[in-house]
């Protein structure tokens, strides 16, 4: 056994001056601050002209970005709210309909449509979801992991939007610039959004839910109402990939309750590190490329993915984010006992 | 005047009787006290006039109005707050924030005025100004601190200070004193004197029969379940069922 040497972290100097208003008094101070969120803005913001060359990747940067979204959404209900929702596929599902419908019968452009279906889809998934409430941990999983494939039975038999074919020729974007920014700023906003709910006082309520419910109860708090909200927030980030998918895949059908939808998003949130939402995107911007890159695998590609998987999980269970963020604000020494 | 009258109130798990028949009124700024054995049924009376519990029988009026099956959020919103006996703090928060939380509900905000924090108030500020009443040290560390990592004492008046957010009416404090120090319960007794003094109505439910008989003026006894007496803290300590509760036939 080692003896005498303990492993110490302290806070970075630069960490703790840029706590306090200090922050402003130097460059380098405020570049530290800034350096990690423009990074993020600046790499969304420039992905699409980067890849110019490359139309293949741009459309993989889309489903980044959907998968980003979904997996915000699954860290968000995760470890905000406490809910463990497997229906991230169920959100995709009705806000791809939900866009599909406005589009073909109402008429709507897609910018319209996106975001009317993302709202009006939220409010219907939010709805749906509102008797297993209640529910907590494996229970409440179990129900969401039901409802996409309640979903896909009963458009199956019941031959509703198409049936098995789904509904073909919903309008697409007019141009692929167009289609790349929307989607990517829309990505950055939902981001920054629900990171900024998070620290409001609705934000920890939501959060005093999680660690305590009976209390927030004799606080005076509805807490359905609340988890309902935390819901419809998540439900929103969902349906918007959705009906985003629709447009793009000019196209609404089953696979849109497909059960990738549901587990991807938690293999990135797991990946990334969840707790931050930043994580859960960072995840999402590892993975599908990733598993875009291992095509070359052919049939095996499931395997190398997840092996890929196991190993970072076995070896860094906090998540890439976490570790990065500590040591991007921490050092460590080995001390004498 | 009375604040709240509870008659008849009864609590069944099953088979097992955990609340026979209470009846009991507690006037508008009394202190009252509820003393009994372990397993006696206090807590379970406390979750039944807060809602927690569903109970079985009997009225729970208040101010006028039977609230018996209202939910938990409902009741506090009328003014009726509660501790827990076991600490429930939201220990990812720091101190001062988990009082953002009950600033936050409706009663907070309608009858706090700028104090609740509604529209012109600043939630974090007058959390800072709660938990200094209740004892934390403004200018230390202590209320930045996570709540999870705070000690007993500290929790315990985090527990007073949530409540206080609210503005009860009737505050109903599970057991404030176990598990303090002598020092920490010594400097307990005058907030709760201070409340009291400031209209609050409180019912106190405690082991520590010598503190509580400081403040309460009015003590009843239960005993699986029964009420067995009530009156001034001498005439139940006199009684010979009481006697029988705590100490065996």
């Amino acid at each position: 056994m080692k003896t005498g040497k303990r492993r110490e972290r302290i806070d970075r100097g630069i960490k703790v001056r840029s706590d306090g208003l200090y922050a402003l008094s130097s460059w380098r101070e405020i570049a530290y601050l800034l350096a990690p969120r423009t990074l993020l803005i600046g790499g969304f913001l420039l992905a699409p002209l980067l890849l110019l060359l490359f139309p293949y990747w741009q459309k993989v940067l889309l489903i980044v970005c959907i998968y980003a979204l979904l997996a915000m959404a699954f860290d968000f209900l995760a470890n905000y709210v406490g809910l463990v929702c497997l229906g991230g596929s169920f959100f995709v599902g009705v806000g791809g309909y939900g866009a599909a419908l406005l589009n073909k019968y109402c008429g709507l452009a897609p910018f319209l449509s996106i975001p009317l279906a993302a709202l009006l889809g939220a409010a219907f998934c939010t709805l749906l979801l509102l008797p297993c409430l209640p529910l907590r941990g494996v229970y409440f999983a179990i129900i969401t992991l039901m409802y996409p494939l309640m979903a896909t039975r009963i458009i199956e038999a019941f031959e509703l939007f198409g049936g098995t074919n789904g509904m073909m020729d919903v309008a697409g974007f007019a141009n692929p610039w167009i289609e790349q920014y929307f989607l990517v700023t829309a990505t950055l906003l939902l981001l920054f959004g629900l990171r900024r709910l998070a620290v409001e006082d609705l934000g920890l309520v939501i959060k005093g839910i999680k660690d305590n419910d009976q209390s927030v109860r004799a606080s005076g708090i509805n807490i359905t109402f609340i988890k309902a909200q935390a819901i419809f927030y998540a439900a929103f980030l969902g349906c918007f990939a959705g009906a985003y998918l629709a447009h793009v895949y000019m196209w609404a059908g089953l696979s849109m309750f497909a059960l990738d939808f549901s587990i991807i998003p938690i293999a990135a949130t797991v990946v990334g590190g969840g707790g931050s939402l930043m994580g859960a995107v960072l995840g999402a911007v590892l993975l599908v490329p990733l598993s875009e890159a291992l095509r070359a695998f052919g049939p095996l590609r499931i395997v190398v993915y997840s092996l890929i998987l196991t190993v970072v999980i076995v070896i860094k269970g906090e998540g890439l984010l976490n570790y990065l963020a500590r040591k991007y604000s921490q050092f460590e020494r080995w001390v004498e006992i | 005047m009375a604040l709240l009258t509870v008659h008849g109130l009864g609590k069944k798990f099953g088979g097992i009787t955990a609340l026979n028949n209470i009846d009991f009124t507690i006037d508008e700024g009394e202190i009252m006290g509820i003393i009994g054995p372990n397993g006696s049924g206090k807590t379970t009376l406390i979750n039944c006039i807060t809602g927690f519990i569903r109970a079985s029988a009997g009225k729970i009026v208040f101010e006028g109005r039977d609230i018996r099956g209202l939910a938990p959020h409902r009741i506090v919103n009328l003014g009726i707050c509660r501790t827990f006996q076991i600490m429930r703090p939201y220990a990812s928060l720091p101190a001062y924030k988990n009082l953002i939380i009950p600033l936050y509900s409706p009663r907070a905000r309608k009858t706090g005025g700028w104090r609740g924090g509604g529209r012109h108030g600043d939630r974090n500020i007058i959390a800072l100004d709660l938990l200094e009443e209740v004892g934390f040290e403004r200018e230390s560390k202590v209320p930045y601190k996570l709540a999870g990592t705070l000690p007993t004492g500290y929790l315990k008046r985090l527990e007073l200070a949530r409540c206080l957010a609210l503005n009860p009416r009737l505050l109903i404090c599970d057991e404030v004193f176990s598990g303090l120090s002598m020092s920490e319960i010594a400097s307990m007794v005058p907030l709760i004197e201070k409340l009291n003094r400031s209209g609050v109505t409180i019912i106190m439910i405690e082991h520590r029969l010598k503190e509580l008989f400081r403040v309460a003026k009015r003590v009843m006894a239960i005993s699986y379940g029964d009420k067995i007496v009530e009156g001034t803290p001498e005439e139940v300590m006199a009684n010979e069922k009481v006697k029988e509760a705590y100490l065996g036939a």
